[in-house]
């Protein structure tokens, strides 16, 4: 590949504002990145010492530090906030800053509406965590809120709840469509689709699989509001209604989600793994085409969530077998980024091992996902501390290490300076250790027979809760270590030159470090 | 690369150590005492060997990797980034060893499903939160409450054994008898697990569920609501007694002969006294865990009975609210769930105890008519 980088001649025409306005007015790609990256983290932080309340109160047996119905809203909003405030804004903030650079485009296609995506993010976590000081409490009915406990049952503040998601939606889909825009709009001569990055790629189906269901998940909110409201009876059986009709439309929204949460680590993974191999991604086609295959079974997997809710056989079977399936394009991600790595030359910076634990431990979350599979024994396991320790397996070491990891990877072309290699791996050491120590005992509680979303229990669960608590407080902690490296990053440090890492490929390389405030205003040639 | 390797290994040191020294760690899930659970624990065992042979190969050519191919050691990277071949077969293996899993999983689950020809039949309602258990043919129902004290949940007291685990009424089941179960709940979603029988079902309100066991060993097996169900949703444990079929008629003969019992106690004279005995034992039970033992509640949610208005004036409310409940909020309906007597004990109760002292009482008579007005 090669381009034409004449950037640094403009960029001295039009920098940014200056003062508070450059933020709330900016339309520029970068600094909404930096905004979204920022708000995610603080999420991170606000989600994650609601954890720290809960592995607190699960140290040991008894009620100790907080009432049931606190816990509850505790694990709710945790949920809620990791979900929709951490990991798919982190995603998002990505986005922005990457795409436009790996295109090789000067901006997102929709600048304008890129500024109103990203402020509406503050003002829907504003309501949902403000919902913790009104009467009756915050939500408390899980971060999967089910009928009727989320209607009939609902605290007062369910209403609000409602309506920060609804704000939360139209902020993802404005800004899938602006994803979706640019990479199809916005590409420099010369970049097929089969040239694009693999980050573009997931992104593209990611953008796409927001809009497919986000609107899903504004109507089963809806539907809970007029419930709640105006005395429809969807999810109430003595009008008429189904409560297992909500699980439906839920989870159709839901499974979709947990791939929106992951693909575009996967594509993050796949470009660090081939720089610090230093060799090409092996089977980029068969990526793409299995991105492609798990977005499409997405779709048709949902029920996997509910095989207690006493479907008829024939549907069992069947979302037993499309759930199996979904396994085998996962499968050849993992073996494609193990190929990339055989016969290279690998080299283990911080991005580097956070993307080769993602792929050992999101590894092991895909197993337990394929046990989870097995709809007899998934009777066994439904609702239990394993499905805990699954999810978080492939959300903890597979998104949230898929942004630390790209975080590392592309800090140098942000701030254009090199980060403190050594407190970086200490990062990665701590958080690795403290990951596994919090999330691997939760497999032996779940199979022990521990359900889930209790704030107590019996007491053969005690020796393993305390270590995972132990395990949480440390993971928790370390995270502090990331917020210092990254703040000494952007104060100062080596200058990172324009391609800080000798195997790694791409349009975003050829810009220097810092990139400048505006890139591409010239397309570059794709070769 | 030294010093990765001797972290890995003090982690691996770490995680297994206190599991070698204290053996009774549970780790595994347990077979468990009827076919169906036995076939789970096979289908589990065998899918979980699966996937520790796939990670031993890819994670061996992981490892192999990172410790052969590293740029410190000088390696120099190949350039190749396809293979038809390779790739085909590792999508086609993996489908293969999981057609082979989905055959005994089909099985299993078709045997499941199968709720016909059944010896006993119960009904199953889930209630925030506590069980209640309807022996149909037999014409007798009764509740099955958490019987942990509270003391040993706030830490005042030792814990016992079975904490959290216990029950008042225990469901009790005869072995080798196909018992089936039908499930559904008076207000929100809930889920009847006994690990042991590998039997979990939704209680969902407004629709009924099916399942069934057959257990063969005598024995007390415990589990636990799992699906969230509100703020005692950790406290509503499932406690089965599988009992030998002569035992089994002996205690159905004497459940029956109790309840009959119930229905003339309602035709008894009661004295004011007696009523606040009895109801203050129902209200621990029933009401307690939202209005709390000192009947101050928990507002905004669960509103103090003491000094309240309704329990302190307004009678006919008080009757109404009980029985009926208050739709649209966490106060259920009683009328089904207690008898007579306990509802008018219980009422009484609130209208007598924590400086309540209107001294009046409902006789279970009266509660008896109120009902059938309506
Ligand atoms: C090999 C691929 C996977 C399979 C076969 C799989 C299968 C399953 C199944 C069957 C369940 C339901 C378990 C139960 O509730 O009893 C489940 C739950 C879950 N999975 Fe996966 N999974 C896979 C990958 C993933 C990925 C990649 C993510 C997210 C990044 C994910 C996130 C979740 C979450 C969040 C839940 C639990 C939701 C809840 O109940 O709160 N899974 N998975
Ligand atoms: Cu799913």
């Amino acid at each position: 590949m090669s381009a034409v980088a004449d950037t640094h001649t403009q960029d001295h025409h039009h920098g940014p504002a200056k003062g508070i306005s450059r933020w709330l007015l900016t339309t520029n790609h970068k600094d909404i990145g930096s905004m979204y990256l920022i708000f995610s983290f603080a999420m991170f932080l606000l989600g994650g010492s609601m954890a720290m309340v809960i592995r607190a109160e699960l140290f040991q047996p008894g009620l100790q530090i907080v009432e049931p119905e606190f816990f509850n809203q505790m694990t709710t909003m945790h949920g809620l906030i990791m979900v929709f405030g951490a990991v798919m804004p982190a995603f998002v903030g990505l986005a922005n800053w990457m795409l436009p650079l790996m295109v090789g485009a000067p901006d997102m296609a929709l600048p304008r509406m890129n500024n109103w995506s990203f402020w509406l993010l503050p003002c829907a976590f504003l309501i949902l965590v403000s919902t913790l000081f009104m009467q009756g409490g915050a939500p408390d009915f899980g971060w999967t809120f089910y009928a009727p406990l989320s209607t009939t049952y609902g605290p007062p503040s369910t209403t609000f709840f409602i309506f920060a998601v609804h704000i939360m939606g139209v902020s993802s889909i404005m800004g899938a469509i602006n994803v979706i825009a640019t990479i199809l709009n916005m590409r420099a001569p010369g970049m097929t689709l089969m040239k694009m990055p693999l980050f573009v790629w997931t992104w593209l189906i990611t953008a796409f699989l927001l809009i497919a269901v986000m609107p899903v998940l504004a109507g089963v909110v809806t539907m809970m509001l007029m419930d709640i409201h105006f005395g429809t009876s969807f999810f109430d059986a003595s009008g008429g209604g189904d409560p297992v009709l909500f699980q439906h439309v839920f989870w159709f929204f839901g499974h979709p989600e947990v791939y929106i949460m992951i693909l575009p680590a996967f594509g993050a993974i796949s470009h660090i793994v081939s720089a610090f191999s230093r060799k090409p991604l092996f089977g980029y086609a068969s990526m793409v085409y299995a991105v492609g295959a798990i977005a499409i079974m997405s779709f048709m997997v949902w029920a996997h969530h509910m095989f207690t809710v006493g479907m008829p056989l024939a549907g069992q079977l069947f979302f037993m077998y499309a759930t199996m399936l979904i396994a085998v394009p996962t499968g050849v991600k993992v073996f494609n980024w193990v190929t990339t790595m055989f016969r290279g030359s690998l080299s283990f910076e911080a991005p580097m091992l956070f993307s080769v634990a993602f792929i050992i431990l999101f590894t092991i979350g895909g197993f337990s996902g394929l046990m989870l599979a097995i709809a007899p024994a998934d009777f066994q396991y439904h609702d239990t501390y394993f499905v805990v320790a699954h999810f978080h397996y492939v959300l903890v070491p597979g998104a949230i290490f898929g942004i630390f990891a790209s975080a590392y990877f592309w800090l140098p072309k942000w701030t254009g300076h090199m980060y403190d290699e050594t407190l970086a791996k200490t990062h990665f050491w701590l958080s690795f250790i403290g990951m596994n120590l919090a999330f691997f005992p939760m497999h032996f509680l779940g199979l022990a027979g521990m359900p889930r979303r209790i704030p107590d229990y019996a007491l053969q669960f005690t020796d393993f809760n305390m270590i995972s608590s132990i395990g949480a407080f440390m993971f928790g902690a370390t995270q502090l270590l990331f917020l210092f490296i990254v703040v000494k990053c952007v104060k100062g440090g080596k200058k990172a030159p324009a391609k800080p890492w000798d195997g790694a490929e791409g349009l975003e390389w050829t810009v220097p470090s810092p990139a400048p405030y505006h890139t591409f205003s010239t397309p570059p040639e794709v070769k | 690369m030294r010093v990765h390797a001797k972290r890995a290994v003090a982690l691996a040191a770490g995680l297994l150590l206190p599991v070698t020294v204290m053996a009774d760690w549970t780790m595994n899930m347990s077979p468990g005492v009827t076919s169906t659970s036995n076939q789970i624990f096979s289908l589990h065992m065998t899918i979980l060997w699966i996937c520790v042979a796939i990670g031993v190969i890819v994670f061996g050519v992981m490892f192999w990797s990172i410790f052969a191919h590293r740029k410190s050691r000088g390696a120099k990277p190949a350039n190749f980034h396809e293979n038809t071949v390779v790739e085909v077969l590792w999508t086609i293996i993996p489908l293969a060893i999981l057609v082979a899993m989905a055959i005994p999983a089909t099985a299993t689950l078709v045997e499941m499903y199968d709720t016909t020809e059944s010896d006993v039949d119960i009904k199953i309602t889930g209630y925030q939160w506590r069980w209640q258990y309807e022996y149909i043919d037999d014409d007798f129902s009764f509740f099955s409450n958490m019987s942990t004290p509270r003391d040993q949940i706030r830490n005042r007291q030792a814990k016992g054994e079975h904490y959290l685990l216990e029950v008042d009424n225990p469901l009790v089941i005869p072995v080798g008898k196909k018992v089936r179960f039908l499930l559904t709940a008076n207000d929100v979603i809930h889920s009847w697990w006994v690990p042991a029988f590998g039997v979990k079902k939704d209680a969902i309100p407004g629709f009924i569920n099916e399942t069934w066991t057959r257990v063969d060993v005598p024995g007390t097996y415990r589990g636990q609501c799992t699906e969230l169900c509100g703020k005692d949703h950790g406290f509503m444990p499932v406690v089965v007694k599988a009992v030998p079929e002569e035992e089994y008629n002996e205690w159905v003969a004497e459940q029956r002969e109790m309840a009959e019992m119930e229905r003339q106690l309602t035709e008894k004279d009661w004295t004011l006294d007696e009523l606040m005995e009895r109801g203050e034992r129902a209200y621990a039970t029933a009401c307690a865990s939202c209005h709390q033992a000192d009947g101050t509640g928990l507002p905004p949610a669960f509103p103090a009975l003491k000094g309240s208005q309704m329990a302190l004036e307004d009678m006919e409310g008080h009757i109404d609210i009980v029985v009926n409940g208050a739709p649209g909020t966490a106060m259920q309906a009683f009328g089904n769930q207690l008898s007579e007597v306990d509802l008018a004990a219980v009422i009484t109760y609130e209208r007598n105890a924590w400086g309540n002292n209107t001294g009046e009482m409902v006789t279970p008579k009266e509660i008896f008519d109120y009902k059938n007005q309506q």
